[in-house]
């Protein structure tokens, strides 16, 4: 071993996990992916082509290819995260697939493909190529100004487009990408690298008012900075979806910080204020709560930016009942947004109740996953970022999944792996490989004595309650 | 912090417990409400595009479902010629749902009639697609192309041709029609293009002329009028009646007169069966002002009139005579087939069939028999009596005036060696000068085998009245087994 991580090890050789649990699992998860899309194949009646091994072959060799680099890189890492990534990323390649098979056909599976490589190859390189992740957090001003660029994008002249109503979306010539979906792990990084660093500030320089204590103006100024940024933004794109998640990302990431709930509570309050005065001010956002209350009116689901959508992908879902019509054998194409927005709702109709419960499942042990690292680190930056992210996964599914089951009013966000789309695979993706960096870290046997600085890089001194809560994994 | 992201995570197992109750209420609990939601169009789809019985004429079938290479759809409906059959089948299409007997014997047809429980239950066992019943008509293909024929291109017609003891039909056509298979299409855009084209051309798809028109029936009315008079005992075929050129008609300046003075205008009176013949007006009006509306309307209604109950199982537009009191020179123009009295082609060919019956008025029908899938006889109806109309004695001596209509009176070209009987009829519209040209008719007189009603609607008197006895006498003769 020639990297520098490992150097501990080298003078005390450690055994290595030989990761056959992700062996295991990650066979599996070929075998899932590859299967729903042969079966969707044969159930729109195409027979096993080229096509189908060709994804066969990719999936298999990304999957071979992210266990040879976390054995090499980081073989401390999870072993649960990337087989289940990688099955919910086959199960969406499989469903568009399908659907790409009703006429008149379209060609998207073989493009997501294309991304999923590009996403896994650089969620590898995240994993090879950053030595020590909480190098991340000298950057802290950096990455709110890289969160800034990538919300403003869409709104520079020649690349910003345009797509139903959204202006989320930049043109890079050979396909359009949605920045916002990079800008939630930028932000998160961010809110993170700053929240390690000021925890204490925030948490003891305060002023008590009443039964509340508030942080001072300035150690909350940069974090209300970048709320008003992303918000500013999301407004005049008019992404809801975006909105809640960032918003939800930015309280969550204060909560795990200061465990103040009476803050979130605040912000809760302050949104709900903000949701009766948009309602009022933005005919949009108070058509789609019309849409949400009223969708099974006549009149709504066939009104302009009615409740079609939701209602046809809750009649998709009904049709499916507790079985499924099987992959290939139903009518998810009734919906608009199939393959992307509504994903769930086609899973729900081809997969029935037992299949939707199971992929929503494995979302669940992922989040659980992320999230158990961040009780496994050692560090704040990697405890608040990788819990952030775990949230920031769940209130993304809790948002799109709950807007397709009609919980809450349907807003546009993607099924993080499902959805059709390239730049939600790859932002997701490269959260997998940022996750698995933390994961190993926190996992290595840590040596005690004078080594604990060497792998701390100086992370130790601004969190002093770090060596107590090493213990505890 | 870790104690923070515990909660946390206590948060997110919340939320997901939310969304798999809310997976489980929509796909379990509410699922029926949802698939029977009037805005839910997946069971249409999914019928639309599963197999689908056949409707058979003679056999073969008019209108069937063949697989198609369409991946979303199974199947694709075809309709063989259409232009003989569009008004009777209608059409089955997503974008525009069902009519005609597509809609009436859609039970039967989907196979989700009640009959077919058992079948659906081998079904889901064996895994086949559901097939469906076939349902044979009583439409005989040769006297449906005939009866086809008689109507000319760019005209509005319709006819019906029927077997008067069974009430049978035999042959039911229409013009102008359209071509069904360019709504069965499966793209609902397409469908969209080709109903404009449909419609555009001044065709309704929803509707089967001969049971859904009712034009003034004109001078065919006569029939009723006269059996009304027979009925009284104060008029017999031979009696003498008198005929005024003109006839005041009360509380009015209005006159009646005879059609167009003609040959009625030569004769102070005459025989009643010789009035018949030629269709004079004034001793009509003059009869039904004497016996009252409610004698002719009583007479109307035992052939069918005022009825909205008739399905064959088309459901048939009701036929109408005023039930409401007129003045009596409403009801004196009224008997004359005018005014406010209406009649489809197939209530005409009702009262034709009832005379020819021996008074008796079948229940018109369409359906043969319906055969499951493995052609075992699932429903053939039996010939049902509609109403015992009239006397067998009134109905001979009708038969004998309507064989006078043709032998000497207004039907003369129908004279044929085949005896026919029946009646003309001219409506005039308003004041446009077109006009609904009738005629109704049996044939043999001796032994009934078809009755035969052809109506031109909106046409000029000289076209529609060159159309009918010509016409009906073509029919008869290739219909009628010598």
């Amino acid at each position: 071993m020639t990297n520098t991580i490992d150097s501990v090890e080298t003078e005390q050789p450690v055994k290595k996990p030989l990761r056959i649990t992700e062996i295991l699992l990650m066979v599996m998860a070929v075998v899932i992916g590859s299967g729903a899309y042969m079966l969707s194949g044969l159930g729109m009646d195409q027979t096993l082509d080229a096509q189908y091994w060709i994804q066969l072959g990719v999936m298999f060799a990304l999957a071979i290819a992210f266990h040879i680099v976390l054995r090499l890189r980081a073989p401390f890492a999870d072993q649960y995260i990337m087989p289940l990534a990688l099955t919910l990323n086959g199960l969406g390649l499989a469903m568009i697939h399908r659907l790409d098979l009703v006429p008149p056909g379209t060609n998207l599976a073989n493009n997501q493909l294309l991304w999923t490589a590009l996403s896994i190859i650089i969620s590898m390189a995240i994993v090879w190529f950053i030595i020590d992740y909480r190098h991340m957090r000298r950057f802290t001003y950096v990455w709110l100004l890289a969160s800034a660029i990538l919300l403003i994008l869409p709104f520079l002249p020649f690349i910003g487009v345009e797509i139903y109503g959204a202006r989320i979306w930049v043109n890079l010539g050979i396909g359009s990408f949605q920045p916002g979906e990079v800008a939630k792990l930028t932000l998160a990084i961010f809110f993170a690298s700053y929240l390690s660093a000021n925890r204490d500030l925030i948490l003891l320089a305060g002023r008590k008012l009443g039964p509340l204590a508030f942080p001072r103006v300035q150690d909350l100024g940069p974090l209300v900075v970048a709320w008003l940024v992303a918000m500013g933004v999301l407004v005049f794109q008019r992404d809801l979806g975006s909105a809640v998640l960032f918003f939800g990302l930015f309280m969550a990431m204060i909560y795990l910080a200061t465990s103040r709930l009476s803050w979130i509570i605040l912000g809760l309050v302050a949104v709900g204020a903000g949701g009766v005065i948009a309602v009022n001010l933005f005919p949009h956002v108070e058509a789609r709560i019309d849409g949400w209350l009223n969708a099974f009116d006549m009149d709504m689901i066939y009104a302009e930016h009615g409740s079609h959508q939701v209602v046809q992908g809750l009649f998709g879902l009904a049709s499916g009942g507790l079985f499924g019509s099987g992959l290939g054998e139903g009518r998810p194409d009734l919906v608009f947004a199939a393959n992307s927005d509504m994903i769930i709702a086609s899973f729900g109709e081809e997969l029935g109740l037992v299949g939707l419960a199971a992929i929503l499942l494995i979302f669940f042990i992922l989040v659980t996953r992320i999230m158990r690292i961040g009780l496994s680190a050692r560090d704040a930056f990697g405890k608040l970022l990788a819990a952030g992210l775990g949230c920031a996964m769940a209130i993304q599914m809790f948002v799109v999944v709950g807007g397709v089951l009609r919980v809450i009013p349907l807003t546009g966000l993607t099924t993080p792996f499902m959805a059709a789309g390239g730049s939600s695979l790859l932002a997701n993706w490269m959260i997998i490989g940022l996750v698995l960096l933390i994961s190993h870290t926190a996992n290595r046997p840590m040596l005690a004595g004078p080594m604990v600085n060497a792998s701390g890089a100086g992370g130790g001194a601004a969190v002093p309650g770090q060596p107590l809560e090493a213990g505890e994994r | 912090m870790n104690e923070s992201i515990r909660y946390a995570w206590y948060a997110v197992v919340a939320a997901f417990l939310v969304l798999i109750g809310a997976a489980s209420y929509i796909q379990v609990v509410a699922a029926d409400d949802l698939r029977t939601h009037e805005a839910n169009s997946r069971e249409l789809y999914k019928q639309f595009g599963g197999p689908r019985g056949p409707i058979l004429v003679g056999g073969e079938p008019i209108v069937e479902s063949v697989p198609s290479d369409s991946s979303s759809f199974d199947y694709q409906r075809v309709y063989h010629d259409p232009e003989l059959y569009s008004g009777i089948t209608g059409f089955y299409s997503l974008a525009y749902g069902q009519t005609g007997l597509e809609q009436r014997l859609n039970g039967w047809l989907s196979g989700t009639a009640d009959d077919l429980f058992i079948e659906r239950i081998r079904q889901t066992f064996t895994g086949a697609d559901n097939p469906g019943a076939s349902v044979e008509l009583t439409i005989d293909p040769e006297a449906q192309r005939v009866a086809y024929s008689a109507l000319p291109e760019g005209m509005k017609a319709s006819v019906v041709v029927s077997e008067p003891a069974t009430g049978r039909i035999l042959a039911m056509a229409s013009r102008p029609n359209y071509d069904t298979n360019l709504l069965a299409v499966h793209s609902t855009t397409q469908a969209s293009e080709n109903m404009e084209k449909i419609t555009g051309k001044g065709v309704s798809p929803y509707q089967n002329p001969p049971t859904y028109n009712i034009p003034q029936p004109g001078s065919t009315f006569k029939l009723i009028d006269a059996i009304a008079m027979l009925e009284s005992g104060e008029y017999s075929p031979t009696g003498q009646v008198s005929v005024p050129n003109e006839l005041p008609l009360p509380q009015t300046n209005n006159t009646i007169s005879n059609f167009r003075g003609g040959i009625c205008d030569r004769r102070g009176s005459a025989e009643l069966s010789w009035i018949f013949a030629q269709s004079c007006n004034t001793p009509f009006s003059q009869a039904a002002m004497d016996l009252g509306q409610d004698a002719i309307r009583d007479v109307a209604e035992r052939f069918g009139f005022n009825d909205s109950s008739i399905t064959i199982p088309l459901s048939v537009n009701a036929s109408h005579f005023p039930t409401e009191e007129i003045p009596q020179a409403t009801l004196a123009q009224s008997v004359l087939g005018q005014v406010d009295v209406r009649a489809s082609a197939l209530q005409m060919n009702m009262v034709a069939a009832g005379i020819a019956n021996d008074g008796t008025v079948m229940h018109p029908q369409m359906v043969d028999t319906v055969r499951g899938p493995d052609l075992n006889v699932l429903e053939e109806p039996q010939p049902e009596v509609y109403s015992e109309a009239i006397t067998p004695e009134i109905a001979d001596q009708m038969t004998e005036m309507m064989l006078e209509v043709v032998q000497s009176g207004t039907a003369m070209p129908a004279r044929s060696s085949i005896p026919i009987a029946a009646k003309t009829g001219t409506a005039d519209i308003g004041t446009t000068g077109k006009v609904n040209s009738w005629i109704t008719g049996f044939a043999p007189a001796d032994d009934p085998q078809v009755a035969v009603t052809l109506v031109y609607e909106e046409t000029d008197y000289s076209v529609g009245s060159q159309l009918t006895a010509k016409n009906l006498k073509k029919i008869v003769e290739a219909v009628v087994e010598q």
